[in-house]
């Protein structure tokens, strides 16, 4: 096969790739833009997604879409709970102590299902036949089209609910300046856990297809997509919701573009270093705006 | 007098995005002067000191100093020159005692070498105890010698301005910038400050320009004043002359002349 | 007094070491126990290390693994390639770390808080994965064959010398520096502080010991595996856990959070399954009710002891 058509395939695999870590990258900005908190916790949300969809499939025996809903339903749950019991004491604390926080909260998620799902992997029910589509000289499979489809599906939703509704409206207002909304009236407590609600079950979306695409889930499984969600996240610009969408399809690419031309192991490397190139060099991300520390 | 000027400042400009806050500022200092910095709220006079300090960019113009060009070099490198500050909103170390925020600021003057920390060789020792005196010393000066072991975020906040102002004088500076010095003072202790500037100028050989909105103060207290206004610079000159120029007056009318 | 109070710190120092001596010659301690101890110690080392990035200049690593990794590895390579002798290498371990401290230092001037502890659990694991390519050094199979050089007593001397030197740096201009750094950048700009100066000299005093570490514990168990929780982000995550329970800025908090939590999990077997949920709500618990750690700021030594006697015999006696 000549290179061109190597990496256009690359291409496709790598906007499949890429459009989970959107899904993964939007949680994280979201909750960045409003309480400037990274949530390390994040990456295990969507492996509880994953988990809550299996479960919903092989026990409930829901077919994919309900089993979707119910999963993004949990997680959704799931986030608020952690909001209200990890993050919302500390919300006047040093940012540190957030973070250490944040770091315990995804150790705990992840052990807990380690303990109450088992440490080995279990196979995900597969909610449709494997087909290859031919698209000219290259192919994307059913899965990758699920997985895209659903993706774009869900960011039109929330594009429709951040930019439409009151909601949305609210959302923006606190991340703009907390103080300021409260004083419009907007209970901000309440879009704080609105805005993890969202994320977590735009995590959990992102898990069962992840899952699905992959065969397989474990406890772990969220650590390092996670991780690069995030960077993804601050590729596009941490808290515009755009720039997550555009980071995660970059990282897909690159990703895969990497294993094309080189080791596969290499591959979790290229995450971090696009992170670092991009901090030194554009530490608002592409499509970040300049913020200015007050003296 | 026929000294020069200590701090030249020519068409100082520092714009934030589309905002200019400081437009065309020109002033210079000569030595040993008590000065003033005055204007409405917004007026853009921190943002001088900030510029000055090498806090805040400046967009164009230029700082000297002593001689020395000091535009945009990083702060630190504008304290070695001996420029010291404070702050508006004061920013002590808070977790550490009095004492040690005064010692870390004796910093640039240390001569010990790592090693020498780390193996606390003899010549540590001897430095230590001097950097330790000398805090001792600005700390009697300010009337807070009692207070040495505090935890400097505990202190009332009067008390606080004093150690920020005992922490800028261990750089040994030759221009203090004191920003709203007597904000949140009573009557009280603002005469104590009066005193206490007047005393540093007078002992230390120190120049001052400072920020207040206490103009019992300013007029008692300053020998020159600036005015500043959407960030021009739009009267300077004694605190007499000021008193009666017409667009000083006019910039405060409806301002807070507080 | 001074004299007097280091001298006695010496002589129990040295009792401790002669005690574990005598006990493994009595077969009362097995070769077993020497190792969690001898563990103990390279624990120490990390944690006080990375309580001078963390703790004393405020910058939020979780990448200190990497150091280790680094340290581990190429002290290694040179003891089993070079015969380098033992000495030389674990100084050589911890000037690579060093350097690696100083690269990673760099960026840090740019970032702030939580970026800065992303970037760094990316460099951290850029080294696993680097040191997963490698075949020089066993690539993914891990790295066996390294000789067993480190004793309990060196583990016990080099733990020493780390607390005193970072102990002495942090009571001299350049550990105040840092707290300033830590407590205020731009006040301490203000005063004259190179705030990016002293970042990278954290970074890289604390890599120079994690360095040394890693070599202590490569000589040690004689194998390596390029795992994350040998090397990646499961260890540094341990040690970050260790030193927020002990305290960020804290030496005597990082020197007993380090032994309790190497020791408690050898000697409870059952603990060991639930240590992976017990740790993160002790996290939780402490960043909610204790923030500062357990043993906030507070420094336990011989000097403060013989101070509340004498507190207690004659009130206000100031030195």
């Amino acid at each position: 096969m000549a290179w061109h058509i190597i990496a256009l395939q690359q291409l496709i695999n790598g906007l499949a790739l890429g459009s989970v870590y959107a899904l993964i990258a939007l949680g994280y900005t979201m909750v960045y833009g409003i309480i400037r908190l990274i949530n390390f916790a994040h990456g295990d949300i969507y492996m509880l997604g994953a988990y809550f969809g299996f479960y919903a499939i092989t026990m409930l025996k829901l077919p994919l879409v309900p089993a979707m809903i119910v999963s993004m339903a949990a997680a959704a749950v799931v986030g608020v709970l952690l909001e209200r019991i990890a993050y919302k004491p500390l919300r006047n604390s040093s940012r540190i102590a957030v973070l250490i926080t944040a770091i315990g909260a995804s150790l705990l998620l992840q052990s807990t299902a380690q303990l109450v799902f088992g440490a080995s992997f279990k196979p995900f029910p597969q909610a449709m036949a494997f087909r290859r589509i031919q698209l000219g000289p290259v192919f994307m499979t059913n899965r990758q089209l699920l997985i895209f489809g659903v993706a774009v599906l869900l960011m039109v939703i929330l594009h429709v609910i951040v930019q439409y509704t009151k909601l949305g409206k609210a959302m923006r207002a606190v991340s703009m300046d907390k103080e300021a909304a409260l004083l419009m009236g907007i209970n901000v407590d309440r879009i704080i856990s609105a805005t993890f609600a969202i994320g977590s079950a735009l995590a959990a979306a992102a898990g069962i297809l992840v899952g699905m695409y992959y065969n397989r889930i474990d406890p772990y499984m969220g650590m390092m997509p996670g991780l690069k969600a995030f960077v993804a996240a601050v590729l596009g610009g941490i808290g515009v919701v755009p720039g997550a969408v555009l980071g995660g399809l970059l990282m897909g690419v690159a990703e895969n573009m990497v294993v094309t031309l080189g080791s596969s192991t290499l591959r979790d490397a290229v995450a971090f270093a696009i992170l670092i190139v991009v901090l030194l060099f554009r530490p608002n991300g592409l499509l970040g705006k300049k913020g200015i520390e007050k003296v | 007098m026929a000294t020069t000027a200590e701090l030249m400042v020519d068409n100082l400009c520092v714009q934030f995005g589309g905002l200019k806050a400081v437009d065309q500022v020109c002033f210079s200092l000569k030595p040993q002067t008590l000065a003033g910095l005055i204007g409405p709220n917004g007026a853009g006079k921190t943002t001088v000191f900030n510029a000055l300090t090498g806090l805040c960019p400046v967009s164009s113009g230029q700082i000297s100093f002593c001689e020395k060009q000091l535009t945009n070099e990083p702060p630190h490198t504008i304290a070695r020159h001996g420029i010291a500050r404070t702050f508006q909103n004061i920013r002590l170390f808070n977790n550490l005692t009095v004492l040690d925020n005064l010692r870390i600021a004796y910093h640039q003057n240390r001569q010990y070498s790592l090693l020498c920390g780390i193996f606390r060789s003899p010549r540590f020792k001897r430095e230590e105890a001097q950097i330790t005196a000398k805090a001792r010393e600005a700390l009697d000066l300010v009337g807070l010698a009692d207070k040495s072991e505090h935890i400097a975020g505990s202190l009332p906040y009067g008390e606080q301005r004093r150690v920020e102002i005992a922490r800028a004088l261990m750089l040994s500076p030759k221009l203090l910038l004191l920003d709203e010095p007597a904000a949140g003072m009573n009557p009280q202790e603002t005469q104590t400050l009066l005193e206490l500037i007047r005393k540093l100028r007078d002992e230390l050989k120190i120049t001052v320009l400072l920020i207040e909105h206490d103009m019992k103060l300013v007029m008692n207290l300053c020998e020159e004043l600036f005015v500043l206004d959407y960030g021009h610079l739009i009267a300077k000159g004694d605190p007499k002359s000021i008193q009666s120029n017409e667009r000083v007056v006019e910039a405060y009318l409806g301002g807070s002349w507080a | 007094m001074n004299k007097l109070t280091s001298l006695i710190s010496g002589a129990i120092l040295l009792f401790i070491y002669l005690l574990v001596q005598l006990l493994e010659r009595q077969g009362i301690l097995l070769a077993y126990h020497v190792q969690i101890l001898s563990l103990c110690c390279i624990n120490i080392i990390l944690v006080v290390s990375l309580n001078l990035i963390n703790g004393f200049t405020g910058q939020f690593s979780i990448g200190h693994a990497g150091f280790f990794a680094i340290g581990a590895y190429a002290s290694a390579y040179l003891t089993v390639t070079w015969q380098v002798p033992f000495i030389f290498a674990i100084i050589c371990g911890g000037i690579l770390a060093g350097i690696a401290g100083l690269a990673v230092g760099l960026p840090a001037l740019r970032l702030r808080g939580d970026y800065l502890a992303i970037a760094t659990l990316g460099f951290g694991e850029i080294i696993r994965v680097i040191i997963l390519n490698t075949d020089a050094v066993g690539g993914a199979r891990g790295f066996s064959g390294i000789p067993k050089y480190t004793t309990f007593g060196l583990a016990y001397l080099t733990a020493i010398i780390t607390v005193v030197v970072i102990r002495n740096f942090v009571n001299s201009d350049y550990g105040r520096a840092c707290l300033a750094v830590r407590e205020d950048e731009i006040a301490a700009e203000s005063l004259g502080v190179n705030s990016t100066y002293f970042k990278v000299l954290a970074f890289t005093i604390g890599a120079f010991f994690a360095g040394a570490a890693g070599t202590l514990f490569s000589h040690y168990l004689q194998y390596m595996a390029p795992t994350p929780s040998q090397i990646g982000f499961v260890k540094s995550i341990d040690i970050l856990i260790m030193l927020v329970l002990g305290g960020l800025g804290s030496i005597t908090g990082s020197v007993i959070a380090a032994i309790v939590l190497t020791v408690i999990p050898e000697l409870l077997r059952g603990f060991a399954e639930y240590r992976m949920i017990i740790y993160p709500i002790l996290l939780i618990l402490v960043m909610l009710y204790r923030p500062s750690g357990l043993l906030a700021g507070q420094e336990f030594s011989l000097a403060s002891l013989a101070q509340l006697f004498k507190g207690a015999k004659a009130h206000g006696n100031h030195s």
